[in-house]
């Protein structure tokens, strides 16, 4: 072998060390780029689209492919009893990496590239956030579920509408007056830093205050983060109760290190199911979350109690009483939020046969016929419970369920009434021009 | 928390990094000190690491410590077998081209990445740790898992580093890193030594993640940050030195450990930054890379 370029000459080693950089600059810009993005021809408008902007990969991911599962299930649903206005329901499926930017292309896609009769199906706050702006401007409706407050906050646009699950304002409010009554009245807060944990941090110490209780520290982490042990120190002494909530990959280890930090003489935890959401409770490390407390927005143990829609609800979404898939005890769901995508997909159902939609054409129409909603009777359409909806503020209103850990199994121990998630509407969207 | 176990905490959290660091970006260092080539798709076979440890440790019974063994064995031979194919298949061909290893490793990282998230799907997937031990300090608890990666990561350094000084092969690796025309003309096959060390490479960062992916889960983008923060290790260490590596891993984990407790995550991460951008500018060749001859 010869060295006619002198590459491995070591007195090149400016040369070299410069290399390096473009090699590291290099990486870095790899971290940014946007993955490939598949084109599909438009079809026939017989059927009616669904344009499911869908977290398959980034950090998102456990929820996107549930989300899938619970969609297709509902979806067949709606076929098998003949479609929408008699014509069948077809979802096409983009991928948005959990990534705002790829998140409003995708809507773009579908708007003029599917051409799909709405967008569907998003999670992650900072990705509804980002994409909001792009539906708006091709006047695409599009439905979230997404329980984050920016739909409520009627920051958004007439075009963005969450139907299917409660807003985390919502949510904390219905549940603060159980914490300060059951956990104690010193609160810490952990939510990550982005979004969707910013609602958590914005809403919990007004609501908590109401009750007498306080919160005394708060913790932002990044929803990217691989190890916490190094935020735990951050937590105030006399804290009584540690809200957590966290998402991402690393919620296990999350929880895990939050178990060796503490042992079993921790403080009180109340945490959001999405601390866990996919995640099996009976992991080893987590023996300590024995006897904490979490909010549900659906349960993901089978309750006694539980209702005949339930439980086909269940059914058809194959998961089993622990809420992992049927045949695979450790693929475990996100019960807690993925039920939204079947209730929504029943709203929009709802909303175009109010509407008369035909296509594309009536989009303004059936923005209108969904602000015309009130109310989702709890049943098979609706399994999780029943809801109100406020058509000025495109949000709906549902009970929350509370549960104790007892024996590796979630029980259901609070229901919060509708009543007490209920606030005074910030603005208006029907006002704005469609 | 007062300051005492605070800052005893902060060390912990940054030795662990450190540990870990150490071993990837020993690996980086090992692989450009020797045959100047700049693997980008080096955070990859980190990845590729955690993830044939959550294979090989799902595929057997028992205790996790069996399982967990057969992944710190078998998960780096693996990947040094991919490296291998990957060096003969590519950068050979290349003939070690600076640039055009550069742009042939971007290539390797998206072929490797891509792969993993279609065999191995895009969820985080946990490993059970061998043993789940929990130090009861007076103040906080610790894992004790976590420590003992600090311990094995040690005498994995150790062990390395001994191979390279005391042993043939080492010699004939330095040889080569030296100068690697007149070391073919001592007869040593230079090839079949840029092969080995590409592959020994891989197998150092398969072997930290090995270690890590109990604690932090197994992931298809987790290569990412293990990439640039070895580069960030390797550029104030100074390119192709062992000692400067340990030592800058060391520091950059400690730092980040200590500033991340104390202050905020995001702080320690800057000046990382900022002290790369000081030390190319003072001390080009890092803290102890030799200045050219």
């Amino acid at each position: 072998m010869t060295d006619k370029n002198g590459f491995f000459d070591l007195s090149k080693s400016t040369l070299s060390r410069r290399t390096a950089l473009k090699g590291l600059a290099a990486g870095a810009g790899l971290a940014v780029a946007p993955g490939f993005v598949r084109y599909s021809q438009a079809q026939s408008s017989a059927p009616v689209k669904i344009g499911f902007q869908s977290h398959r990969t980034g950090i998102g991911a456990a929820y996107g492919r549930w989300y899938e599962k619970t969609t297709a299930a509902a979806v067949k649903a709606i076929n098998d009893a003949g479609g929408i206005n008699g014509r069948p329901v077809e979802v096409v499926i983009e991928d948005d990496g959990t990534d705002p930017a790829r998140g409003a292309e995708v809507v773009g896609k579908f708007a003029t590239q599917h051409k799909t009769d709405i967008v569907f199906g998003t999670l992650f706050s900072h990705v509804v956030i980002g994409s909001a702006p792009a539906a708006g401007e091709a006047k695409i409706p599009y439905f979230v579920v997404s329980e984050g407050h920016h739909v409520a906050s009627t920051k958004l646009n007439r075009y963005v509408f969450q139907p299917g699950i409660t807003d985390v304002k919502s949510q904390i409010q219905s549940m603060a007056p159980w914490i300060a009554a059951n956990a104690g009245k010193k609160v810490t807060q952990i939510f990550p830093d982005f979004a969707f944990g910013y609602d958590h941090r914005d809403y919990l110490p007004p609501a908590l205050k109401a009750q007498g209780a306080d919160v005394i520290a708060q913790i932002a982490i990044p929803p990217t983060e691989s190890s916490f042990t190094k935020y735990f120190p951050q937590i105030p002494a006399e804290t009584e109760v540690i809200y957590h909530v966290m998402v991402g990959p690393a919620v296990l280890t999350f929880v895990k290190e939050l178990g060796e930090f503490y042992g079993s003489n921790r403080p009180q935890l109340f945490g959001f199911m999405d601390s866990l959401e996919a995640t099996d409770i009976n992991s080893p490390g987590l023996e300590f979350l024995d006897g904490s407390h979490f909010w549900e927005g659906s349960p993901r143990y089978a309750q006694p109690d539980d209702s005949a829609a339930q439980k086909a609800y269940r059914a058809a979404v194959g998961i089993d009483d622990n809420g992992a898939a049927v045949g695979d005890p450790k693929d475990v769901s996100t019960a807690s939020h993925m039920f939204g995508c079947w209730e929504t997909l029943y709203v929009v159902k709802k909303a175009m046969e109010d509407a008369g939609y035909k296509g594309p054409e009536d989009r303004a129409k059936l923005v209108e016929a969904t602000e015309a909603l009130t109310e989702f009777a709890e049943g098979p359409e609706h399994p999780q419970g029943p809801k109100t909806f406020n058509g000025k503020i495109h949000q709906c209103f549902g009970i929350q369920n509370i549960s104790k850990v007892e024996g590796g199994k979630l029980k259901v121990v609070h229901k919060t009434k509708i009543e007490d998630g209920l606030y005074e509407p910030e603005g208006d969207y029907t006002t704005q021009a469609l | 928390m007062h300051f005492g176990p605070h800052l005893l905490l902060a060390a912990l959290e940054g030795l662990v990094t450190s540990a870990v660091l150490a071993l990837t970006a020993l690996g980086l260092s090992l692989v450009f000190g020797v045959m100047r080539v700049v693997n980008v798709a080096h955070g990859e076979f980190f990845m590729l690491g955690a993830v044939l440890a959550w294979a090989i440790s799902t595929a057997i019974s028992g205790h996790p410590a069996i399982g967990f063994l057969a992944a710190l064995v078998l998960a780096p031979l693996i990947v040094g077998a991919i490296a291998l194919v990957a060096e003969r298949l590519v950068l050979r061909r290349l003939n070690y081209n600076p640039e055009a290893t550069i742009v042939a490793t971007i290539g390797m990282l998206y072929i490797i990445q891509q792969l993993a998230l279609t065999f191995y799907g895009p969820e985080a997937r946990p490993v059970e740790p061998p043993f789940s031990y929990r130090i009861l300090l007076p103040w906080f608890g610790y894992s004790g898992y976590k420590l003992s990666v600090i311990a094995t990561s040690a005498l994995l350094l150790v062990a390395t580093w001994l191979v390279l000084t005391r042993t043939k092969i080492g010699l004939v690796m330095r040889a080569t890193q030296y100068d690697s025309e007149t070391a073919q003309a001592f007869g040593i096959p230079v090839d079949r030594v840029y092969g080995g060390v590409f592959a020994l490479g891989a197998m150092l960062a398969a072997i930290a993640a090995v270690l890590i992916v109990p604690i932090s889960q197994a992931h298809y983008l987790m290569g990412q940050d293990p990439l640039l923060l070895s580069f960030i290790v390797v550029i104030i260490g100074g390119l192709g030195s062992l000692r400067g590596t340990v030592v800058a891993a060391v520091l950059i984990g400690l730092s980040d450990g200590i500033i991340s407790v104390f202050f905020s995550p995001t702080l320690a991460k800057i000046i990382a930054t900022f002290l790369v951008a000081m030390v190319l500018v003072f001390r080009p060749h890092g803290l102890f890379g030799t200045a050219s001859r």
